[in-house]
Parts: structure tokens; C-alpha cells; sequence
């Protein structure tokens, strides 16, 4: 048990490439911690940085109360487990289990207890002498684990566990996971490109990009009030609409002069033919387009403009300028080419500075 | 459509028995020339049936050996092929393999530079530099020697590279894997890339014990005495020059004598030696 700290951790490549830009983190004893991003956002290089698997440039990595730049991955107290499994091919399940125990010259009787009990936790018994390639992704994922967990580390860390996974078996593990993780109660930092997996597995959220730390938080927290635009449009599915202000007609009383951009989720806005409250927005638009998932809708509308908008481009995850889009529960929407109002309340409404970078409410 | 297929199936059939015919006549020749006396192909009457003197020219051939080679049994060529034929197959696989593990695995300085001279060595057989190297065997005194014999032909660019090929395929993470559990780089080389290269050590050995045991410029040059010969030189010598009348049985005999541990190498690693050679899923 123990809790993990960086203090301005930074990494540069050769070639003064710099992967993390200075990352400040705290996880407490326990707590499961997700990084998420996109591709390239140096989750997964801190990921490794905490493992021992890259060399830290600056900044101090400690955990359980002990500075750990300087030592190797075996002596850290870690287990990781790693996106293609790495189980080694030419191993039983029980030797892969095993081998790490073995090393740290471990009695055999004591590696026997803790491999079958890591076997029973993971429902794989009748697989441990099963080689990797008999087994499927799913069995393999869960003896990955099961490697991790016999060492009893103080923290695991998952590097994409689940996404070689097909979709369903992906939701059994995540909850899987989130159990095992309660059960043992042991630090975990896990590392996704999944918004929906980092929000529903984490205790800490840590939205990253580019290299720096965009928000920390609890998952709902980031949700509620997210802290940049990026966070705003990566996190909740579907994006964030986000509109620039300047230049238009939208009225927004008793709001900052200060901000740039509005944004607001697609499930905020609701049909209606009422006039929106005081401090709320509505907005006309024509619909372009509706796709139906079942239990909701969305619809995807242009604003009906009077003059010329400034346009702002879209960055990946984000709908091109001008576009609405709204989720309506339900199968019953608007047809296509109908002019509708939508409508959003005050309390639902985030604004940004134009730049983006700050939420100024 | 069936009618042709099954014409197409008998013709080749035709065109590889044909083959097979080709090649096994000369050995089939070989091994009944081993059985006749020596006076009966010495006329040139030799019959295509085996003789009836299989045991007495074997036994002859195995423990006594022919005036040619001063009566230096095949048994002991034989075994000295043996002998060299595993030391330069098991060597050349050591070496090459820890060369190969420290040129991917690790960075030293001029690693590049390293790999390329050993690549560069491809260049350079045996026969190009065998005056230096005979210079050194007889400067250290290893002619007529076991060591001799193998020690110059052990260092194998082509091994060293197909080794580096293959450690380049085995996915980083399990080095790192190993690395969290705890296995410094010499038993990560032990425990796990050891077992994940055996079929291809296996392939590898079966080529380069064929080459080895059919080594014969080296050997020519570097023995002298003849308990140290080994049976591709051995053979050669058995042919007597001019004034004395050849043993054709028993030179015979010794060549299919010779052709047996090739052949029982690669029959008995031929299930190892085809994956090595095929196998990609790592």
C-alpha cells in the first residue's frame, strides 16, 4: 500500500523532443488513477517513467514515501500490466505466473499459494498449464493480471490493458478490473485513450495533452466543469458543442465579458418553443442530419446566422464550426431540413477564453 | 476438369520420381560397389545387384582401414569429422547468438560499427584468408588438433545476423515484463530468449553441421598425421595415385559411411528444422 507523487516530472528526447512538459500528480494510497488522452499525449511514456522503463530527465517520481528516479523497475515495488500481455510464449500460465516470485528467490510453497490463489481470484485454475498462444485475448488479459497480482505491489500500473479486447469483453473487464482493484485495495494508475473506460473506472481523472497535465479531478468533476476546451471536447461522448462568442448574436447576460468561447454538451439542449430563461441560450437551427442509436438521438444542426461568424477550425474530436449537435432521448426527432429551437439553461453553459486554455465562469 | 487434374497429378509425379531417380542412382551405385570384391571392379564387370561382401568390406572399411590412408580406420575419421562438425556447429551458434543478444539488447559505443564489421567479415570465407589463419593455428600450435580444426571456423557472420533478425522481432515488452519481474539481462537471455530461439537454433544447427562435417580445404591443410584426418580428406587419400590398385569397395564403403550423420542430423531435427524455417508467430 502506498501512494504515488510526481513533482514536476519532465522527459526530453534526443533531440530536445520534449515528451512531458513538467507534470505535478498525486495518488493517494489506494485510489485508482486513470491518464487519458489522445495519441501521443505522453500518458503512456509517464506510465513507463513510473515503471523504471524510462529514464526520468527532471522532476522526482516517489512512491510510498521513497524517491524511485534511480531504481530499477524489479526494486520499485511495481507490477505492470502491458497492452499485448507480454506473457512469455515458451511459459505455462503457472510459470508466467510464477517467474517474478522465482526471481526474488521466493519459497516454492509460498509462490504455489499465492499463483493458485491469484488463479482462483481470476477464475483461470484450469488453464495453469495452458501455454499463452492456447488461450484467448480475454484468458490471456486476465493471466496478465494475474501476474501482476501475485507479486501484491504496492501499485499496478496499466498500460491500455483492454484494448486489444472486442468491444463486449472490454465492458466485462473494465468492471472486472474496477472489483479487483476495490478487493485488493492496492494503487493503481491506469493509462487509456477511452473516455468512457477513464470515467467510469477512476477515482482521480487525469486529462492530458500534449505533454502537460490539462485537468485532475474526479471523473464527475472534470464532466461538470471542465477546465479547457480540450478537456471539454475530450471527455463526454458525444463532444462538447463549442461556440465562439465573438461576432455574434447569442446573448449572455450577467456572464463574463471575459469569455470567448461557449460550450455546451449536446445533452444540455433541449427542444423546446419557449423563449430560454434568464441567463440561458437558444439557438435556431436547421437540421442537417440525425442518426439513431436507440435509446437516444442525435441531431446534427446549423445555426441559422444573421452575418458573418468568425470560424474558429476544428481540432480532432471536435464538430466543425457552426455545427449543433443535440442529443435528444428517444427515437422521436425532428426531420431533416426542419428549422427547430434548442435551449440550454443557464447552469448548463461553460465559458471558455477565447484562447481556450482557461474556463472563466 | 477431374481427368486433367489427375494427368497433371501423374506428370509430375513422373517429372519428381525422374528426380529422385537422378540423384539416388550415383548413391545406389556407391553402396554396391561397397559390396563387391575389389578384383570385380577392378574389370570393370561390376553388376547393378549388391555383392556378397557387405560385412567383410565394412568391417574392413570401419576397423582397419585402407593401405591409401596407411591403415587408418574410417571409425577414427569418422569420428574426428564428428568431433569437428559439433564444435563448429555448437560454437558457431554461442558465439553468434551472445553477439547477436549484445548487439540488439545493449548500447555500447560503436555498436554500429561493430555489427558492420561483422557483417563485413561475410566477405571473408575461409579461403580467402587461410594463409593468415593457418599462420595463427601454427603459431599457437593447435595443428593436428581438435581446436584447429574448429576454432578458425567457428566466428559466423550469417548466424550473428540471422539471430539479430529474429531478437529484433520478440516484442520489447517482454523485456520489460522480465525487467519488472525482476530477471537482470542474463537471465532474461537464459529464461526467455534462449527458449523462444530453440527451433531456430535447431535450423541453424542442422545447416551448419552439414557444413561443417563437409569442410575439407581446412582439414587438408591442417593435419598431417593421419589419426587426425577426417574422413572428407580421408577419402581423397583413399584413391591411390599411379602404382597401386585402388580399394574401390572400400572407398566406396567410406563414402557411404560418410554421407550417414548429415543424413541421420537431419532426419532426426527435421521437425524442428522446418519450423525454424517457416515459423512466424513468435
Amino acid at each position: 500500500m502506498a501512494n504515488v507523487v510526481l513533482r514536476n516530472v519532465r522527459k526530453t528526447y534526443a533531440g530536445n523532443v520534449e515528451a512531458i512538459k513538467g507534470v505535478d500528480l498525486e495518488v493517494g494510497d489506494g485510489q485508482f488513477c486513470v491518464l487519458v488522452g489522445p495519441s501521443g499525449c505522453g500518458k503512456s511514456t509517464l506510465l513507463r517513467m513510473v515503471a523504471g522503463l524510462e529514464t526520468i530527465t527532471s522532476g522526482e517520481i516517489d512512491i510510498g514515501g521513497r524517491v524511485v528516479n534511480d531504481v530499477e523497475p524489479a526494486e520499485r515495488d511495481i507490477a505492470m500490466v502491458f497492452q499485448n500481455y507480454a506473457l512469455y510464449p515458451h511459459m505455462s500460465v503457472y510459470n508466467n505466473m510464477a517467474y517474478g516470485l522465482r526471481n526474488r528467490g521466493m519459497a516454492k510453497p509460498e509462490i504455489d499459494t499465492r499463483v493458485r490463489e491469484a488463479a482462483q481470484i481470476l477464475e483461470i485454475v484450469p488453464m495453469l498449464e495452458r501455454k499463452p498462444r492456447q488461450l484467448s485475448g480475454g484468458q490471456r488479459q486476465r493471466v496478465a493480471m494475474g501476474r501482476a497480482i501475485v507479486r501484491q505491489p504496492k501499485v499496478f500500473l496499466f498500460d491500455e490493458p483492454l484494448s486489444n479486447l472486442d468491444a463486449k469483453l472490454r465492458i466485462a473487464m473494465r468492471v472486472e478490473i474496477r472489483k479487483l482493484q476495490r478487493r485488493l485495495n492496492t494503487t493503481s494508475i491506469y493509462v487509456t485513450h477511452d473516455q468512457l473506460e477513464a470515467m467510469t473506472l477512476a477515482d482521480i481523472l487525469v486529462v492530458m495533452n500534449g505533454g502537460v497535465v490539462e485537468q485532475i479531478g474526479n471523473p464527475l468533476e472534470i464532466y461538470q466543469k471542465p477546465a479547457t476546451t480540450f478537456v471539454a471536447s475530450f471527455i463526454g461522448a458525444p463532444p462538447m458543442n463549442l461556440i465562439p462568442l465573438q461576432g455574434t448574436d447569442i446573448g449572455l447576460a450577467g456572464k463574463d465579458s471575459a469569455a470567448g468561447i461557449l460550450g455546451i454538451r449536446p445533452e444540455d439542449l433541449v427542444l423546446s418553443d419557449q423563449p430560454a430563461g434568464s441567463g440561458g441560450v437558444a439557438l435556431d437551427l436547421t437540421v442537417e442530419a440525425i442518426e439513431q442509436v436507440g435509446a437516444e438521438t442525435y441531431v446534427y444542426g446549423v445555426r441559422s446566422q444573421r452575418g458573418d461568424t468568425p470560424t474558429v477550425s476544428a481540432r480532432p474530436g471536435e464538430l466543425p464550426p457552426g455545427e449543433i449537435l443535440v442529443r435528444v432521448p428517444g427515437q422521436i426527432g425532428p426531420g431533416i431540413g426542419e428549422r427547430i429551437q434548442v435551449v440550454a439553461t443557464h447552469d448548463k453553459l461553460h465559458l471558455f477564453s477565447a484562447d481556450g486554455r482557461k474556463r472563466v465562469d | 476438369m477431374v481427368e486433367r487434374r489427375r494427368f497433371g497429378n501423374i506428370f509430375a509425379h513422373v517429372v519428381l520420381c525422374i528426380g529422385v531417380l537422378i540423384v539416388a542412382f550415383p548413391i545406389y551405385l556407391a553402396f554396391v560397389a561397397s559390396t563387391q570384391d575389389t578384383a570385380t571392379i577392378a574389370n570393370g564387370q561390376m553388376s547393378l545387384l549388391p555383392g556378397g561382401h557387405f560385412l567383410e568390406t565394412y568391417y574392413k572399411t570401419l576397423f582397419i582401414g585402407s593401405s591409401g590412408t596407411t591403415r587408418e580406420p574410417v571409425s577414427v575419421m569418422l569420428f574426428n569429422s564428428f568431433v569437428m562438425a559439433m564444435m563448429i556447429a555448437v560454437g558457431k551458434i554461442a558465439i553468434s547468438i551472445i553477439s547477436a543478444y549484445a548487439i540488439v539488447y545493449f548500447r555500447f559505443p560503436f555498436r554500429m560499427s561493430i555489427f558492420w564489421l561483422i557483417f563485413i567479415t561475410l566477405m571473408l570465407p575461409v579461403e580467402v584468408r587461410i594463409y593468415p589463419t593457418y599462420k595463427i593455428v601454427a603459431d599457437l600450435h593447435l595443428l593436428d588438433s581438435y581446436a584447429g580444426l574448429s576454432l578458425p571456423l567457428i566466428a559466423s557472420a550469417t548466424a550473428t545476423l540471422l539471430f539479430r533478425q529474429f531478437f529484433m522481432t520478440v516484442p520489447d515488452e517482454l523485456l520489460e515484463a522480465s525487467r519488472i519481474d525482476g530477471a537482470g539481462p542474463f537471465r532474461f537471455f537464459w529464461d526467455t530468449l534462449l527458449p523462444l530461439s530453440r527451433t531456430n537454433m535447431a535450423a541453424l544447427f542442422v545447416i551448419l553441421f552439414i557444413l561443417g562435417w563437409n569442410q575439407y580445404l581446412w582439414p587438408l591443410l591442417i593435419t598431417t598425421r593421419d589419426d587426425m584426418q577426417t574422413v572428407q580428406t580421408g577419402i581423397r587419400k583413399m584413391i591411390a595415385s599411379s602404382d597401386a590398385l585402388t580399394e574401390w569397395p572400400v572407398v566406396m564403403a567410406t563414402a557411404i559411411l560418410a554421407m550417414l550423420p548429415p543424413v541421420f542430423i537431419v532426419v532426426a531435427m527435421q521437425k524442428l528444422f522446418v519450423r525454424g524455417l517457416v515459423e512466424t508467430e513468435k
